[in-house]
């Protein structure tokens, strides 16, 4: 057992260091960055950013997608050099000087003195070797050992992330391992040389809610064992409000703000801090507070009046055959009113995208009941379909690749108008271009390309296109959980904005439990293909009946660490239990 | 793995299966008196009909295929004149232009192009494949695009001008190399090897242009993904980091490759065994085709066909074996 307090601040004034080249832990940071600049051809990634992390530090790097935060991290490591990116300024890590070292001398720092954990671990772990030659491997290039030596270390390794029954998983392969177990399996590799520095770039961004937990708990245990310093980098204000001790936010490859993580997410001083703070959804902010608040006019009690636009009983739906059969929906009923927003929210492989596509019939239920203003659709031929679909449209996740990039906007937007029979070009541009300009966008943008937009504005391009075949019922499959938070709270707040004048149903599916409830009139959560628990928003958020509920919710990040050392502290409670 | 590689192996024996079909119906059921045609043009009428005996060629069209696939499986008896002459397990019929039966025809052809086939492999595998990694690995440096440019060279060049050049070069200016003739390998192995030096060199230069490119374009791939990146930000050698980690993906496409290329050569190494005067397959089935011998053409065609088939299924649990997901789908 090594120490268990962490090596925060430095060991006491032994005066100052004169020479990085020092090996050994001294007063010296751990890194030392000073105006480093990362250009990408004519794309300036990183602008002069300086920062210092003490040994056993732990500092978070945030910013929206562009805001040079990878790049800026993958400098740490030389993992520039080779790739035709121009990297200046001066980078100190753990007494090498990254920018002037050798080939070797990146090496022997690469993997032993710091190391690196990446975003996707599935595509990040070579899929073929096993899991544990592959940590035996990087152990060897840094360590005299032999095979078996290497070996035993990877298992070791591997059983102190917390993978049961290390030694039999160390031969399996990456495809072979969860998410969750795979992203442990990246730490492990990164721990084996004890590193005096881990630079973890968006470790838990492909994971669901619960393993990210459970990969930030880790983090955290790892780093007051080992007492090694943390850079984590993330998009998500709340993964390191949960983790670091110091934060930076960074916008277009510069320093916005820098400070205690408390000081920065609780007192920001710098516009840019309070704009991304204010769009980060938070869990606690009750809807009607703030979205229904603002129209004055109580919507729920007309909701409850109207009858159920959509009336799904018992629907299922299997996939494959045989012993490989799965239901990825099995046996859910729910209703839709007019006006009213259903929430869904799900890990993935919950079978929340199967229902919303059954939904609006893109899916053929396998069997149930499906009935849309009163008539039952389950079972109804296309033929017969065919005057519903107009009414129930739907938005999809990505908006890249939902639009065809070969096809102006104004074209994908029309395609529901020419569907339903219009013929008359003049009438199709006048609408498309009032459409456009609903969604926030410009009537002039019909001729432009999907790749002409950002993806929030391509995200509109989508909503524009449901709402062209006037909808009774739209369902959103993840409508924001490809865009930035900020852009992510202009695209909820559109949704919102046009719910309330159209009056149309809408069911808007995310994992993300913040986002569901800044919308969300009614929340059904999804687990296995069954909803384990439905019921008013704020019900189901603030007075959970199911424990998978409970469980969730305590997974999702504070953004106020003190708020985040106690659902830690409620996450470890309710694994006990 | 097991069931991967039964339902594999049954796959192309259907494969196999549908090729005899094909090939009867293609050339025993063509318009035209197939007795004469396989005969021969100086055959007389009392052969023919003999012939057309043999074939069965009066029964119906299954019957007569039937008694073509039992050959084959089980081996049949051809009546002659005077007596039966039995034609055993592989029998592909008999040619009655050289008055042998195919099976045996084949066989002796099978160790000559089997000698030229295996040793240009295992040379354009080995030259392609290092020229192809090599180009990747120098990426935008001098070595890739003189690389670039031999490959180039080498997929526009005919064998017959490469071989020829080769010729004049080693046997008669420099005159290191006897000319080219083939010894058996059970007669003088070292004879057979230098005999063979020159044909396996020109098919292996041409051949390897395409695994070359392949293997580049590929490696490229692998090179740019995620767990390369992650062995090289953990201190890893670019050596290893290639060998082990981006070549062991890259090689998927060129084993797909190898197995088309190993299987057609056995049929299709005409123009090498040809120029280098090689008694193979290829110049027995040019031979069989120009004179019209309808069996050994079928047989040799059918043989060729079973190479294809046979190394393609090698290939997928080649496939399977480096790749254990494979098997999985």
């Amino acid at each position: 057992m090594t120490s268990h307090e962490p090596l925060t601040g430095p060991a006491g004034a032994t005066g100052s260091g004169t020479s990085s080249s020092g090996a050994a832990g001294s007063a010296d940071p751990l890194v030392e960055v000073t105006d480093l600049t990362v250009d990408f051809g004519e794309v300036r990634a990183v602008d002069r950013l300086s920062f210092t992390l003490e040994p056993g530090g732990a500092l978070g790097v945030v910013g929206e997608s562009g805001s040079g935060k990878s790049a800026a991290a993958y400098a740490l490591l030389g993992l520039h050099r080779g790739t035709g990116a121009r990297v200046g300024g001066s980078v100190l890590v753990a007494g090498t000087d990254v920018n002037a070292a050798d080939e070797r001398g990146l090496r022997a720092l690469r993997g032993a003195r710091a190391a690196m954990v990446f975003q996707d671990p599935l595509s990040s772990l070579d899929p073929y070797y096993p899991v544990g030659d592959q940590i035996a491997e990087v152990y060897r290039v840094h360590r005299p050992v032999n095979r078996r030596a290497a070996r035993a270390r990877a298992v070791e390794v591997l059983d102190r992330v917390g993978i049961p029954d290390a030694a039999r998983r160390s031969r399996l392969r990456p495809h072979e391992f969860s998410g969750g177990m795979r992203q442990r399996a990246l730490i492990a590799m990164a721990l084996a040389c004890e590193p005096r520095l881990l630079v973890a770039d968006e470790p838990t961004t492909a994971l669901d809610v619960t393993v990210q937990a459970q990969i930030l708990d880790l983090l955290h245990d790892l780093r007051h064992e080992t007492g090694m310093g943390l850079l984590l980098v993330t998009h998500d204000v709340g993964v390191a409000a949960e983790s670091v001790d110091d934060v930076l936010v960074m916008r277009r490859g510069a320093e916005v703000e820098r400070g205690p993580v408390a000081r920065v997410l609780g007192a920001p001083r710098e516009p840019y801090t309070k704009e991304l703070l204010a769009a980060v959804p938070r869990l606690e902010v009750r809807r009607t507070a703030s979205v229904s608040a603002v129209e004055g006019a109580p919507l729920v009690p007309a909701v409850e009046d109207a009858a159920p636009l959509i009336e799904a009983v018992d629907l299922r739906r299997a996939f494959g055959r045989g012993s490989g059969r799965v239901a990825a929906v099995d046996g859910v009923s729910l209703t839709v009113r007019a006006g009213e927003t259903l929430g869904i929210v799900g890990e993935s492989g919950s079978g929340k995208t199967t229902l919303g596509r059954m939904l609006v019939r893109l899916l053929d239920p396998t069997s149930g009941r499906l009935r849309y203003r009163g008539r039952e659709i389950g079972a109804l031929p296309e033929r017969e379909l065919r005057p519903f679909r107009r009414e129930l449209q739907m938005v999809f996740q990505d908006p890249v690749a939902s639009l065809n990039p070969r096809r102006s906007v104004g074209e994908s937007v029309a395609d529901p108008l020419r569907a339903a029979g219009e013929r008359d070009e003049g009438r199709i541009r006048d609408r498309v271009g009032a459409l456009l300009e609903r969604v926030g966008l410009e009537p002039a943008h019909f001729e432009r390309y999907p790749h002409e937009f950002s993806g929030g504005q391509r995200q509109r391009v989508g909503i524009a296109r449901a709402l062209a075949a006037e909808p009774k019922l739209i369902v959103c499959d993840e409508p924001v959980s490809a865009l930035d938070v900020t852009t992510q709270a202009q695209v909820v707040a559109l949704l919102a904005e046009l719910q309330r004048e159209l009056g149309i149903g809408l069911v808007f599916i995310a994992h993300d439990l913040a986002v569901v409830r800044q919308v969300s009139d009614r929340v059904a959560v999804m687990r296995r293909g069954v909803l384990v628990e439905q019921g008013e928003a704020d019900a189901v958020y603030e007075d959970p009946r199911d424990p998978y509920t409970r469980q969730l919710l305590a997974a999702v990040p504070a953004l106020d660490p003190g708020l985040a050392a106690a659902r830690r502290a409620a996450r470890r409670e309710l694994a006990r239990a | 793995m097991t069931g991967f590689l039964l339902r594999r192996l049954g796959g192309a024996v259907l494969v196999l299966l549908a090729l005899t079909v094909v090939l009867y119906a293609v050339f025993y059921v063509a318009p035209g008196d197939v007795a004469q045609i396989a005969c021969g043009p100086r055959c007389s009428p009392a052969q023919v009909a003999q012939v057309t005996e043999q074939l069965r060629l009066d029964d119906p069209v299954y019957v007569q295929y039937a008694h073509f696939l039992q050959g084959i499986v089980a081996g049949r008896d051809f009546s002659t004149g005077t007596g039966a002459e039995h034609c055993a397990m592989p029998c592909l019929g008999v040619s009655y232009q050289s008055d042998q039966q195919v099976t045996q025809l084949i066989l002796a052809k099978l160790p000559v192009t089997g000698s030229l086939v295996i040793g240009a492999f295992a040379g354009w595998l080995v030259l392609g494949v290092g020229t192809g990694v090599l180009s990747a690995w120098r990426r935008g440096r001098l070595t890739e695009r003189v690389l670039t440019w031999l490959t180039l060279a080498g997929s526009a060049t005919p064998v017959f001008v490469i071989g020829l050049l080769l010729i004049i070069l080693f046997c008669s200016t420099l005159q290191w190399l006897p000319a080219p003739s083939y010894v058996p390998f059970t007669e003088d192995p070292e004879q057979w090897a230098w005999g063979l030096l020159l044909p396996w060199t020109s098919l292996a230069l041409i051949e390897s242009a395409k695994y070359a490119r392949l293997t580049r374009s590929a490696m490229l791939e692998t090179l740019a993904e995620d767990h390369v990146r992650t062995f090289r930000a953990y201190g890893v050698g670019e050596r290893a980091v290639i060998g082990r980690h981006a070549l062991r993906g890259a090689v998927a496409p060129v084993i797909a490759l190898s197995a088309l290329d190993f299987g057609t050569m056995f049929g299709g190494a005409v123009l090498t065994e040809s120029l280098f005067g090689i008694p193979g397959i290829g110049r027995e089935l040019v031979h069989a085709v120009k004179v019209v011998d309808l069996p050994v053409v079928v047989g040799m065609v059918l043989v060729t066909g079973f190479f294809v088939v046979l190394a393609n299924a090698v290939a997928d649990l080649l496939y399977a074996l480096a790749d254990r997901r494979v098997a999985l789908s």
